[in-house]
């Protein structure tokens, strides 16, 4: 999910790690995955499918919270 | 690994690289089931531009620079551009995933805004770090 990237490009506080689900079934496991793309932030937020930049940028937000 | 076709269309996409990148792979020295073909496959890569460089170290003897670059499982593979974004691939981005690698090395490797100015607004807001997990399959 090329999204991802641009986001860590974009903000030295966000890194992306892409994950083939089948080569890591102990982490399908863990994070209880049955459909592909799933996206975990910070193990504490989640969500399955595509989201357009600005909307993957707001869950980034909500995951590492903003500044006040 | 890759076509003759398949390589000359992604050297065709790399002559917009403006910075070198570097492949980093991590493999151990009885290849894991994936490893060797992570290895080919960045070596396939890196052959079709001379911006693309590739290197191979063991996840064990070398698991000081592994955890530095935040590796804790193999294969894996940090796409580095003139700064390290954090951009990893954990396990062998093929099928669909390729796409993904070949869009990566664009960004670690290029000067083109990576998102747009709204969101590069939205994200300067950003308190603290995101560790972004993308779990996908190669189909």
């Amino acid at each position: 999910m090329v999204t991802a990237q641009r986001l860590a490009k974009a903000s030295p506080l966000v890194t992306a790690a892409m994950v083939e689900a089948m080569e890591f079934p102990h982490l399908v496991q863990k994070y209880g995955i049955r459909a592909v793309p799933k996206v975990v932030l910070n193990e504490t937020r989640d969500f399955t499918g595509a989201l357009d930049e600005a909307d993957f940028a707001r869950m980034v937000i909500k995951a590492g919270g903003a500044k006040s | 690994m890759l076509e003759e076709k398949i390589r000359e269309e992604i050297g065709g996409e790399f002559r917009s690289l403006t910075h070198p990148v570097r492949l980093v792979v991590f493999t151990q020295k009885e290849e894991c089931r994936f490893c060797e073909d992570m290895r080919v496959l960045a070596e396939d890569v890196a052959a079709a531009s001379t911006m693309i460089s590739v290197e191979v170290h063991d996840f064990v003897a070398d698991n000081a620079l592994a955890a530095s670059l935040g590796v804790d499982k193999i294969p894996a593979m940090a796409v580095i551009g003139p700064e390290d974004c954090g951009i990893r691939f954990f396990g062998l981005p093929g099928g669909y995933e390729f796409t993904s690698l070949v869009e990566a090395i664009l960004t670690a490797g290029s000067d083109r805004p990576p998102v747009a100015p709204e969101t590069a607004a939205l994200l300067a807001k950003l308190a603290a770090p995101v560790a972004i997990q993308v779990f996908a399959t190669p189909t």
